[in-house]
This record gives C-alpha cells, structure tokens and sequence, in this order.
C-alpha cells in the first residue's frame, strides 16, 4: 500500500481473551503478517498465535549488560587500587580479589537490570505517545475489558474490502477503520 | 509478572474457603473497583488525618536535620566507645524492612505464589520508601553530607579512590543498586496500571501525567511480550541482589573484630531477619488498608494467613540465630566473646536484650496456632510487636557489642538524646507522608495482574 493512504488498518473487538485468540489464529493462518493485537493483560496463547515463539533479543542483551557490568566493576577496583593508587599495607596483596567481589556483584546486577528495563522499552519503541490505534475512542477499553485485533493496512494482503468482509467473518463485536 | 492463563492453574485458586480473589469479578470490575480509588473516590477522612501526621512527622525530620547540619552530629548520643547509634540501628531496620517487598515480588513470582498478586504493588511501594528512610541516616551521619560524593569512584583532584576493600563502601553500591534496581522494577509494574488511569482518568490534567508516565503504552501483545521476559529477568536478578543486600550490610558488622559482630552466621541471620521485619511491616499496612478502602475481596484471609506462616518461619530462622550466638560465644572459649554474651544478657542492658527475646520469640510463637493466624486483631498486634522487636535487635546489636569491648578502661554507655528520637520519629513520618502519597496517585494492587488472577472467559456467563 502506498504511504498515501490514511487508512492505519482494520481494528475488530472483542469480548473475550479466547475470541481474539481463534481470531488471530484464523488470521495468522489466513496468511496476515503484520498486525497486532492489544489486550488489558499479557495472553501467552495469543504471542503464539501471532508468532512470537522465541523470547526475543531481550535475553541476550540483558546478559551482555550483565557480563559489562561485572568486567567494568571489577576492573574499576582492580584499575584504582592496583594499578592508579597502589597502598602497600604489611605486603597484602593489591589485587586483592575477593574483596573486589560484592562491588563486582553489584555493578553485574545493576549492568543487567538496568538493560532489561531500557532494552525492553527501547525494543518495545517506547516511549511512544502517539499511534495511529488510539485514534479509535472505543480504545481506551483496550486497558479495561476489551480485546482488540488490527490488521495493518501495510500487509501484502490487505484488501480494504475483502479484509473488512474477512474480518466481520470473525463474527467481532464491533469493526473499526483506524485512521493514520 | 503475570503467570500463564492455563485454566489448570487458575483452578486451585478458586478451591477452598479463602480464595486469594474473592467476590465475583470480572476484568471490568477489578479495572473499575482499584482504579476508583484514584481517579473516583472521595478522599476518605483518614487519609487526611493520616497524612497531616505523617506530614508533621515529616516535618519534625527536616527539622532534626536541619538542627544536625547547623550543630554538627554531636547533637545525638553517639560518642566513643559507642559509635554507632540509632543512626545505624534505624539504618538496618529501614532496609530490612524493605526486604520483604522484593521478596514478594521478586521470589514468590519465581515460586509462582499467585497470592503475591495483590499485596506486590504496595509491597513494593514500602521497600522504596523504606531504602529511602534508609538512606538518610548513613548520610546525615557523615556529618558532612555535602561530601558524600567521596564515596562514589570518580576522577579528582586530589586523585584519590575510595577504599574498595572496605565494607562500607560495599554498602554504597549495594544499597545504591538496591534502590535503583527497586525502583526500576516498581515502575515496570506499574506502566500498563499507569495505562489505565490514563484512559480512564477524566481530569486533563491528570489524563496528562497518567499518560506521560505510561510512556504510550498499548497493551500490544508483541510489547506484553517483552514485557514479560523483562519482568521474570528482573525477578531474576533481584532475587540474588536482595539477599546480597542484607549480606553486604551484615558485613558493616562481621568484617570488624568486635565480639557479638565477628561471626559467621550473620548473613543469613540478618537475611532471615530483614524478611521478618519486612512481612511484619507488610501486614501492619496491609491490615488497615483493606479495611479502609474495602478491599477485603483482593486481599482476603488467605493472603494474612500465608503472611503469618511466612513470618512465623522467617522469625524462627531469626531465634535460631539468637541461639547460635550464643552458643559460639560459649563453644569458641574466647574470653571477650564468652564475656560479650553476658555482659548481653545480665549486663546494663540486659532489659533490652529479653525485651526482645519476648518480641521475636515469644510473641510471634503465638503464630503456631492457626486461632492466631486467622485472627486479624492478633495478627496486627503481633506484626506491631515484631517491628519493635527488629528494632531492639538491632539496638543489642550495636550498642551491646560496642559499649564494653576488650579495655574495661575504654567501657562507656550509650544515651540516644532527643534529637535521635526526633530523627526517627521524622523517618517514620517521611515514610508514611509517600506511602499516603502512593496510595491517593497509584493503584496500590496491580490492575493488570489482578486481571490475570480472574478465569479465562469469567464474563461468559453474563452476557
């Protein structure tokens, strides 16, 4: 579709997580790609029936923040206590590792939770205050009791008629035409 | 967060007498019932009483302070030998207590506890708050709070780093951590909740900063999704860190030579005894709460009873410590430690230490008896006997070990003045003042989990 058309997509509603969970099976096997639901709650069932099988990058982000933030604390307190400032006391060892171990431990948790939150906002595209759904009123329900299924109008297959006839075969409650 | 929707697991929760969701509820009315108490009803008079006194106490702190920055911390008792006074006791207590919301949120998600679902929100909100108070006191201890940059590495002039061997700067990066790692966690939880009110929020206002907040959040199942590998990584990895926290300050004591601190059974020990402290404060708040705002059909009887069994066992982990204190101090033949732990049991602080024999040991025993557990008026007397209990504890700890070390010509006692209960007595009010905050702005249950706690297709039947 060109970028000309001020159509976002197709929007269905529903009153129950298990409807919009066979709608957006029945979609994803109809051969749709690029739409997304929206749900007051996380449905496990529904990132598979969208295709969402893996756990993503996030994972391995998390564990590359965590394993920079272990190797940077640890050589912050090797850097300044062996090498930048080094104290002779009695001849104790300077790196003295097991006392550079908790600081170590800490900087590996913070490196990872900090990139578990930013990573997971930063994937997610957010923050984001505008998006063409909430141009649809009905959709501040989506944050209530209401279950909402669009289908963009970038799809290959999209065909504003037959999609909408597709769509209403899915028997939703209700039918919107989200605009850009 | 939130635990898959398999109808098996949903089913347990609605068995029994005292489900964890009570009433019939649908994802509607869970929406409507806790958002209402933000966006829809009135003020309750409580809250304005309660607040104006937390405010007070708020203000009695910036007062105390004030006067400790102008005349310096000699305005408090401590002094040599005792060095260490309530600054320190309220310290360890603040961030004990503090503990108990991480667990909630953090563990029993590991565990699947789905119980935790409606006490993790404000849980959560109390540990904030309590690193808070926390972290007042190591800095107005310094004297020279405008130096506390020093504790953090940074390239000087004067090109200096802080000791990295020493415990007290593990503290600083573990209660530092602690709070941001906390925080971050608290807002996660919140984003979609924050959604919520923004789309049912009718001043603009508010619309507005709900809205801000909730980052444009929409609920997309790809965005749920990474949402939810977030917050188990993040249950994860503060699972480790909050144990390691209450570690890390077991170590301000352990590393030193003192008798009555250097021992091996003090993580755990402290461990076992922030979670104690915590759970107690945890029902302290909970208990009023639901009462105050009806909520007695989210956090029902079973959620006060799985509190109790938790702070029955966390506190018997706690005597188990006692006892073994003094057994080492007996089994080791050092003559300091032989003498610390009589000079701790019959010395001039002896009411102290059975004062909180009574409050840790004996009080919380009661718990063995489920009359006990299911009785709420028992449980919040016991919670309040606790929290004072975790107090004394740390007073035997600190004052007790240092008062009289190895020179009886170095043995003093230790006085708190006014300005230490002041100080105290403002930290509790800080607390209160942004708990009373918390609970007028935010939803203190998390709306987006109680919605999972609800069957799939509950409404089926009502349309």
């Amino acid at each position: 579709m060109s970028r000309r058309t001020p159509l976002h997509g197709l929007m269905v509603e529903f009153r129950e997580p298990g409807e919009l969970v066979a709608a957006a099976k029945r979609c994803h096997a109809a051969g749709f790609r690029k739409m997304d639901a929206y749900t007051p709650f996380p449905i496990e069932e529904l990132a598979e029936a969208l295709g969402f099988h893996t756990r993503g990058r996030l994972p391995k982000l998390v564990l590359l923040g965590g394993v920079l933030g272990a190797v940077g604390g640890f050589l912050l307190q090797y850097w300044t206590s062996a090498v930048d400032y080094p104290l002779n006391i009695g001849g104790r060892p300077l790196n003295s590792w097991p006392a550079f171990i908790p600081i170590t431990f800490e900087t590996t948790i913070l490196g990872a939770a900090l990139t578990a939150v930013f990573g997971m906002l930063a994937l997610n595209g957010l923050p984001m205050p505008y998006h063409p759904v909430f141009n649809v009123p009905e959709f501040a329900l989506a944050s209530r009791d209401r279950f909402f299924l669009c289908i963009e109008a970038r799809d290959p297959l999209f065909k504003f008629i037959e999609t909408r006839r597709f769509l209403e075969g899915l028997s939703p409650s209700k039918i919107y035409e989200v605009a850009t | 967060m939130a635990e898959p929707l398999r109808p098996d697991e949903t089913a347990p929760m609605r068995r029994g007498p005292t489900p964890v969701l009570a009433g019939d509820h649908t994802y509607g009315t869970v929406t409507d019932r806790i958002s209402a108490i933000v966006l829809r009803r009135r003020t309750p008079r409580g809250w304005i009483f309660g607040f104006a006194i937390s405010f007070a106490l708020f203000n009695l702190l910036m007062i105390s302070l004030a006067h400790l920055l102008f005349s310096g911390v000699g305005v408090w008792g401590v002094n040599i030998p005792v060095g260490w006074g309530f600054d320190i006791i309220n310290f360890v207590w603040w961030i004990g207590i503090g503990h108990a919301g991480t667990l909630i949120s953090a563990i029993l998600l590991l565990l699947r506890q789905p119980w935790r679902t409606s006490i993790n929100r404000f849980a959560e909100a109390m540990t904030l708050f309590a690193v808070a108070c926390a972290g007042v006191y190591p800095l107005a201890h310094m004297g020279r709070p405008y130096l506390a940059h020093w504790l953090t590495p940074y390239p000087n002039v004067m090109s200096l780093w802080p000791n990295f061997r020493s415990p007290l700067v593990w503290d600083v990066f573990a209660v530092s951590t602690y709070a941001t790692v906390s925080a971050l966690f608290w807002y996660v939880g919140l984003i979609p909740d924050l959604a919520t009110l923004r789309d049912r929020a009718r001043n603009r206002f508010f619309k507005f900063l709900y809205g801000f907040a909730a980052l444009g959040w929409r609920g997309s199942t790809a965005h749920w999704h990474r949402y939810e590998v977030a917050t188990l990584l993040l249950a994860g990895l503060a699972t480790p860190l909050v144990i390691s926290v209450h570690t890390v300050v077991s170590f301000d004591f352990t590393v030193g030579i003192i008798p009555g601190w250097h021992a091996t059974i003090f993580p755990p020990y402290f461990v076992a005894g922030a979670i104690y402290a915590g759970f107690a404060m945890v029902l302290l708040l909970a208990i009023p709460l639901r009462v105050v705002y009806g909520l007695e059909q989210f956090i029902t009887m079973r959620h006060l009873h799985n509190m109790a069994k938790v702070l029955l066992a966390t506190g018997m982990i706690v005597c188990y410590g006692y006892l073994m204190e003094a057994f080492f101090a007996w089994y080791s033949g050092n003559l300091f430690e032989m003498f610390m732990i009589g000079n701790r049991t019959m010395g001039p602080y002896a009411w102290a230490y059975w004062c909180l024999l009574l409050c840790n040991f004996i009080t919380p025993s009661l718990l063995w008896f489920k009359r006990f557990r299911n009785s709420v008026p028992a449980l919040f007397v016991i919670s309040l006997v606790v929290s004072a209990g975790m107090w004394l504890e740390r007073f035997v700890i600190i004052v007790t070990s240092l008062h009289r070390d190895f020179l009886p010509s170095s043995w003093g006692m230790y006085y708190p003045t006014v300005w230490d209960w002041a100080t105290f007595a403002g930290t509790i009010g800080l607390f209160l003042t942004m708990l009373f905050l918390f609970i007028r702005f935010l939803p203190m249950i998390s709306i987006s989990e109680m919605r999972t706690m609800l069957p799939h297709g509950a409404e089926e039947g009502r349309r």
